[in-house]
């Protein structure tokens, strides 16, 4: 039955979206050659190979596309739906903050940035790209990755650069996130709640 | 190389530790449903199972990697969405399994009680017994150390299930049936506190020894979120070397940090509706975990003045709505430490509950929420005060309660009391276990022990019947105290007799305070400090040479198994035949 159980490549894919750089090699492998990065994080994260093949269909590049393509939109929906669970954080973005006080917007804040937290701190291990405090004097060292380190404002000449960290960045050294049912709609971020 | 696979199967929370010849003791994460449809692994497994219908979680939502649909779910998601359905979620099953109101192996759980308005809402769901609500934890632990080691499946390791020291033989008999329902074949028993202190061996390694010296009396103090456990372990000078001795056990208590979490949010619930709000279910389910996390913040070091409480509105609108209080550090030092471990002198005693003529059955929660009392009168019972205490439990990570206690230890024996650094409190007895598995193996010192309590059988004294009083029963003791497994004991010989074709009955009594008595004694089954359990009885059927109706004369046998468990048997004084008694785990009226 472990078929029926597909590894979060979606959600992966996600989270590189949400945090910025690198895809574990698994997932690289499956992505087309030019979105392919080109340093690995050190740390593997726990993601073991889908073991689902595609049916074999006319078109199999074609199914497998639309597979990925499947897997990336449930993933990216499951993050939501956990993000709503636990830090109602869909309800608090599409609500109105118009004409509502601080007071208001701080109480409800207060209990979403708790459960968004409890979300990262149970998914993902992140630790500063470049560690060093905001506005402080760093080098930027020669051959470095611009994927990591963005130059803001002119660079002149080649690196090493000495510049301001205004942003250490983020990395995702670890992952540890849930698989995903097959069967199940992932659309419904929240379901609607009847009480009988 | 066989692996010994330690298992912590909690009152809220299960967990599993793996250790073998060459590597200590490790937790090991539990995959589970988290999520609907969503399977991560965590490290602990909330001792929870949902029985849903169809309409209420669709079966593709609890299917696990190793399973095909499922119509239960245990662990996490159980515990979250079972709060929404609370007649279809199962909790508590250990304190079930030791409560002899109710029948532990008839289908009574989710449990219903004197609430009728349920009946038709339970009608369709399944019900399942305390024995088999434990068993499909342990089979979910089982499943999913399977699926991560093809190659080692977990009933061809050595298995270590750990239990109360609290547990009578009968509970401890169905934790070992829960485990064969699970299909561990082979499983040993382990005393809960006696693990916590094998955990703290295995994080000290030889560095104990500096720790600890001949004399010492350590006093395990295991606050759970829903029992407390005491237990005494001596050490002693063995030609030499430090020895480890299990002295003493308490009873079980149906008291830990889940009532403080209630205690807090009635008292944060009575300032809300003071102000006229008003929380449905769901938002006072959130407010209980919100006084949990109060709890945790404001009896820590350099706790804040006070915490804030947010209850977010139910709607999908959630600005404005939000429903705010705040518990003070001065509240929760109030309710919480004066209330549930007040200050106490050495003479305290619980207060027991007045038996009331009707009393709703469920389970028995302790009547007095005084843990100090509990612990004073723990101690008083055995007269001995420790001198170094190890504490367990997830309640005991707040170092305004681990001091309260010192506190009171030290006013106590009115001397300094040394606290021992144990492993991870909610991972240590999982951890123990595992390390418990090794020291069998020769690995490490062991603690001894054996069973804590004596064990004795009712016998009718003959005299006159008078009207209107039940003839006295005495106590013959058939198993004195600190048997350890392996270990058998057989009664010097008395007039007792099976009718064969008719089930005999017999009443069975503990003491865990009457350490003189051996093997035979005779002594008033009313005296202090013998409580009644189950009866035991055995049928004899009519065969062979054996017909109905007549008396075969036996002989007791106690013996402790090498599983942990105490088996009573009656051997034919002719020698033909031996008859298991078993226990009787029948509704006690």
């Amino acid at each position: 039955m472990r078929g029926s159980f597909h590894p979060w490549l979606a959600f992966v894919c996600f989270f590189k979206i949400l945090f910025g750089r690198q895809v574990p090699a698994e997932i690289a492998e499956l992505l087309p050659e030019t979105a392919k990065p080109k340093a690995l994080p050190a740390a593997k994260p726990e993601i073991t190979k889908p073991e689902a093949k595609p049916e074999p269909k006319p078109d199999p590049v074609r199914a497998a596309k639309q597979s990925a393509t499947q897997h990336q939109r449930d993933g990216a929906l499951a993050l939501l739906a956990l993000l709503q669970r636990e830090g109602r954080l869909v309800d608090f973005a599409r609500d109105s903050v118009d004409g509502a006080s601080d007071a208001d917007i701080g109480a409800a804040a207060r209990e979403v940035h708790r459960g968004c937290r409890k979300v990262l701190d149970q998914h993902v291990t992140l630790e500063p790209v470049m560690p060093g405090e905001d506005d402080a004097k760093v080098t930027v060292p020669k051959g470095f990755d611009p994927a990591e380190i963005r130059l803001i404002g002119e660079a002149k000449g080649e690196p090493p650069f000495v510049g301001t960290l205004r942003h250490h960045g983020w990395r995702a050294v670890d992952t540890k996130l849930p698989t995903l049912a097959e069967g199940v709609d992932r659309a419904v971020i929240a379901p609607a709640e009847v009480e009988v | 190389m066989t692996r010994v696979l330690g298992i912590d199967l909690g009152t809220t929370n299960s967990a599993l530790a793996v250790a073998d010849d060459e590597h200590a003791a490790q937790a090991h994460d539990i995959a589970q449903v988290v999520g609907p449809g969503e399977v991560a692994a965590r490290p602990t497994l909330p001792s929870f199972l949902l029985l849903p219908t169809e309409h209420e979680v669709p079966a593709a939502q609890l299917q696990l990697p190793w399973s095909g649909k499922l119509r239960y779910a245990v662990g996490t998601f159980a515990r979250e969405r079972g709060a929404e359905l609370p007649h279809r979620l199962v909790a508590s099953a250990k304190s079930w399994l030791c409560n002899s109101a109710i029948d532990r192996t008839a289908q009574v759980l989710p449990f219903r009680g004197a609430q009728r308005e349920l009946e038709a809402a339970m009608a369709d769901g399944e019900r399942v017994s305390p024995v088999n609500a434990s068993a499909r934890y342990l089979a979910h632990l089982r499943a999913a150390w399977d699926d991560e080691h093809e190659d080692e499946p977990a009933d061809e390791q050595d298995v270590l299930v750990t239990v109360p020291a609290s547990f009578d033989p009968v509970a401890r008999e169905l934790t070992v049936v829960a485990a064969r329902e699970a299909g561990f074949a082979n499983v040993t028993l382990l005393e809960e506190p006696q693990a916590a202190f094998y955990a703290y061996l295995a994080a000290r390694g030889e560095k104990w020894r500096d720790d600890l010296k001949p004399g010492d009396v350590v006093l395990v103090c295991d606050v759970g979120g829903g029992t407390t456990d005491f237990s005494l372990i001596e050490v002693a000078d063995d030609g030499g070397a430090l020895a480890l001795e299990r002295i003493a056990v308490g009873d079980h208590i149906l008291l830990g940090g889940d009532n403080m979490d209630l205690a807090l949010a009635a008292l944060v619930g009575k300032q809300l509706a003071d102000a006229g709000k008003t929380l449905d279910a769901l938002q006072q389910r959130a407010l209980v975990h919100a006084c949990r996390r109060a709890k945790e913040t404001l009896l820590a070091d350099d706790a804040p003045a006070s915490a804030p409480i947010a209850i977010l509105a139910r709607g999908s609108k959630l600005i404005g709505g939000t429903i705010k209080a705040e518990v003070t550090r001065a509240d929760a030092e109030t309710m919480l430490v004066d209330g549930f471990l007040p200050k106490v002198g050495a003479d305290a005693r619980a207060e027991k509950r007045r038996a009331g003529g009707l009393r709703e059955m469920g389970l028995p929660y302790a009547h007095d929420p005084a843990i100090t009392r509990h612990l004073a009168e723990f101690l008083g019972r055995f007269g001995r005060m420790p001198t170094a205490v190890l504490f367990n439990g997830g309640v005991m990570k707040s170092s305004r309660l681990r001091e309260r206690i010192v506190e009171l230890l030290r006013t106590w024996a009115g001397r300094e009391v040394a606290v021992l650094q144990g492993a991870d409190l909610d991972l240590a007895v999982a951890l123990g276990a595992a390390h418990y598995g090794r020291v069998r193996r020769g690995k490490g010192v062991r603690i001894r022990g054996g069973t804590a309590r004596a064990y004795y059988i009712g016998i009718e004294s003959a005299m006159p019947a008078i009207p209107g009083f039940a003839p006295p029963v005495k106590a013959l003791c058939v198993a004195p105290q600190g048997l350890e497994e392996g270990q058998s004991v057989a009664l010097p010989d008395d007039e007792l007799g099976l009718i064969v074709g008719e089930t005999a009955t017999f009443r069975f009594f503990a003491s865990a305070s009457r350490k003189a008595d051996a093997a035979g004694a005779l002594i008033d089954a009313d005296a202090a400090g013998v409580v009644e359990l189950d009866p035991v009885e055995k049928l004899v059927e009519a065969e062979g040479e054996r017909k109905a109706g007549e008396l075969v004369p036996v002989r007791l046998e106690a013996h402790v198994t090498e599983v942990g468990t105490l088996e009573l048997w009656c051997v034919a004084r002719d020698g033909h035949g031996r008859w298991k008694l078993e226990y009787s785990v029948r509704e006690r009226e």
